[in-house]
């Protein structure tokens, strides 16, 4: 991996007092083999007559999402959006400015859609897709995690996240996918997650759970797998399975199910949660997956689908899976469908069915830091804003010791991780860590202030990157913790007094 | 790319991952491991002959959970924590021990 320099977190987080052109240029993931491509149903590689099936996909796709039109057409360069993107802040180049990298699609879509644009290209800043434009795409579009940030601060409300997918699914339907991604999908329709984890491993791994959380409390909480009429569905991502900390939040639902007296189970062909279909903008895609945990909540008869700790998850789950996949007609109508496994924890702790012995965290100071599209794109609860309120509530129900970063850096103002949007690989790196940097100043301010000790997270994309970018910015990787982790560290099991 | 190991070339991604698992030779991980300035001691090995063996078993890396807990119960208790584990890897365990046992890298949010 090339070097590069870590930003160095001020006192303030500034706006980059020089620009710094080009210098993300080069920072791009590696490209998708025919064997990442097929499954999907993009061809393998470039086609011979790419800019031909480039644009014929780009009228395609202006005439299905109306808003994408309304997005290239409604900007009117105000410069809102400028200073709001995390990858602008931390690598200072232009075209991280959302504005910027919108127009890279913007200048194609106006030569090739637009009056102006056809007669008098140079007037209206309209482009010829060439090679030049796809490099540029596939390294800009790559630098967008689709987190939304800049669209709050829009006037017109232009969503850079749809133009990001628009362009990647433009790029992998002429051959130039990305392979994190499309490697990930094609395990997905294959084993059922984007891990690659089989049947009998995820039972293996659930059953030397169930042997800790016995060793570890005397109580024998069961960690099912594809046990037919049990009440609950919980999909989540395979992350949860495998790494860490993600771990010690499944853990934690599984007490929570537990002490509540809920019947619970996880589905092998459902074993996923994370849908990466909408990271490359694939609906079909995106489809397919989310027909999976249709198919697993129809063949074990549960009443009841809750997600685990997944943002994009949630964002799909929440806002598509209902167009994508139901209707939900045969699941009990007396609970959301889905349901966040945050609503669900919140509502028992709410009703008094949960003890929590809050200085079993006494040892932690934690923060709380709110994903992009749970924050952006969905809500929890019944009230505006649930999804800001309810994982506080359910960190202030388990820890004594709760601090918010800064206003402008929390709640519908949050900045990504930097490794959201199907960016979360090692290829990205530097992207990565830079694009960390406003969340890390924001964290340093609450340790320097209020001695916060744990950044807690409900997502798994961000758990992996905090856990990686940390030690570059002077934290330890193991600061960065679930939210259930805090919940079954507080919880009491057992009967009730 | 493609690593050459006593005049032979084995095919491997673009991270430096083996193509194909079934080629893997012990010198192939030595060679693997000191392209990245790294030295396998014994402890190395005894994490990478237990990757090997998980995944002839599962198809799979083990999670990192049941990789401590499995080094814990084979090789003492001092070694069975994550953190004994990034000492020996400092990239991961699971990335980069896997990489030297000729494994696929694990894929997903991770």
């Amino acid at each position: 991996m090339a070097k590069f320099e870590t930003p160095a977190l001020k006192e303030y987080l500034e706006m980059p007092a020089s620009l710094k052109k080009d210098s993300m240029v080069h920072s791009g993931p590696f490209v998708a083999a025919p064997q990442h491509q097929e499954p999907l149903g993009f061809p393998g590689e470039l086609v011979d007559n790419w800019q031909d099936v480039a644009i014929e996909k780009m009228g395609e796709l202006l005439g299905k999402y109306r808003s994408l039109r309304v997005f290239l057409d409604s900007c009117v360069k105000c410069g809102a959006c400028t200073d709001k993107c995390h990858y602008f802040l931390g690598t200072s180049d232009p075209n991280n400015m959302p504005v910027a990298r919108q127009d890279l699609f913007r200048s194609v879509y106006r030569r090739y859609f637009t009056l102006g644009g056809k007669l008098f290209p140079k007037l209206v800043g309209a482009v010829k897709l060439d090679e030049g434009v796809l490099d540029q795409w596939w390294s800009y579009y790559h630098q967008c995690s689709q987190c939304r940030r800049c669209s709050v601060f829009c006037p017109y409300g232009i969503d850079t996240a749809e133009i990001s997918m628009a362009a990647r699914e433009i790029m992998a339907s002429v051959g130039k996918g990305q392979k994190y991604s499309n490697e990930i999908i094609a395990k997905v329709f294959k084993i059922g997650n984007n891990l690659g984890l089989p049947e009998p491993a995820l039972v293996d791994t659930m059953e030397g759970l169930e042997e800790d959380v016995k060793d570890e409390t005397g109580v024998a909480v069961r960690y099912p797998v594809d046990v037919e009429g049990a009440d609950v569905l919980l999909v989540t991502p395979s992350a949860d399975f495998f790494a860490e900390p993600h771990v010690d939040g499944l853990i934690g639902y599984g007490k929570v199910f537990h002490q509540a007296g809920i019947s619970w189970t996880v589905s092998s062909y459902a074993s996923e949660a994370a849908n990466f279909g909408m990271f490359v903008g694939s609906y079909e895609n995106m489809r397919k997956i989310a027909l999976r945990i249709r198919k697993a909540a129809l063949d074990l008869g549960v009443k009841r689908i809750v997600f685990g700790e997944c943002g994009h998850a949630w964002r799909v789950a929440y806002s598509f899976l209902n167009t994508l996949a139901g209707p939900f007609d045969f699941l009990d109508s007396k609970y959301p469908v889905p349901q966040h496994i945050i609503e669900v924890t919140h509502d028992l702790i709410k009703r008094g069915a949960l003890t929590l012995d809050k200085s079993a965290n006494d040892d932690k100071r934690v923060t709380f830091h709110d994903s992009c599209n749970v924050a952006r794109a969905s809500r929890m609860g019944d009230m505006p804003g649930g999804q800001f309120i309810l994982p506080r509530e359910v960190i202030k129900a388990c820890c004594s010791h709760f601090f918010d970063m800064a206003s402008d850096t929390i709640h519908d103002s949050t900045f990504c991780c930097g490794g959201g949007g199907g960016l979360l690989t090692d290829d990205l790196m530097e992207l990565r860590v830079k694009g960390a940097m406003p969340r890390m100043q924001a964290l340093k301010d609450v340790t320097e202030r209020h001695q916060v000790t744990h950044l807690a997270a409900i997502c798994a994309i961000c758990k992996s990157q905090f856990s990686k970018v940390l030690p570059y910015y002077g934290f330890t990787m193991d600061q960065v913790v679930s939210v259930h982790q805090l919940v079954s560290e507080a919880i009491v099991l057992g009967a009730k007094d | 790319m493609a690593i050459e190991v006593n005049g032979k070339m084995y095919e491997t991604d673009e991270e430096g991952y083996l193509a194909n698992l079934n080629e893997w030779t012990k010198e192939i991980g030595e060679a693997m491991a000191v392209a990245d300035n790294a030295d396998l001691s014994e402890s190395h090995w005894e994490v990478i002959n237990f990757l090997r063996e998980y995944y002839d078993e599962y198809q799979i890396a083990p999670a990192v959970r049941v990789l401590t807990k499995a080094i814990g119960k084979k090789f003492g208790k001092d070694k069975g924590n994550s953190k004994y584990l990034y000492e020996l890897f400092p990239y991961g365990p699971a990335k980069q021990a896997c990489k030297y046992a000729g494994l696929p890298k694990p894929t997903g949010c991770v």
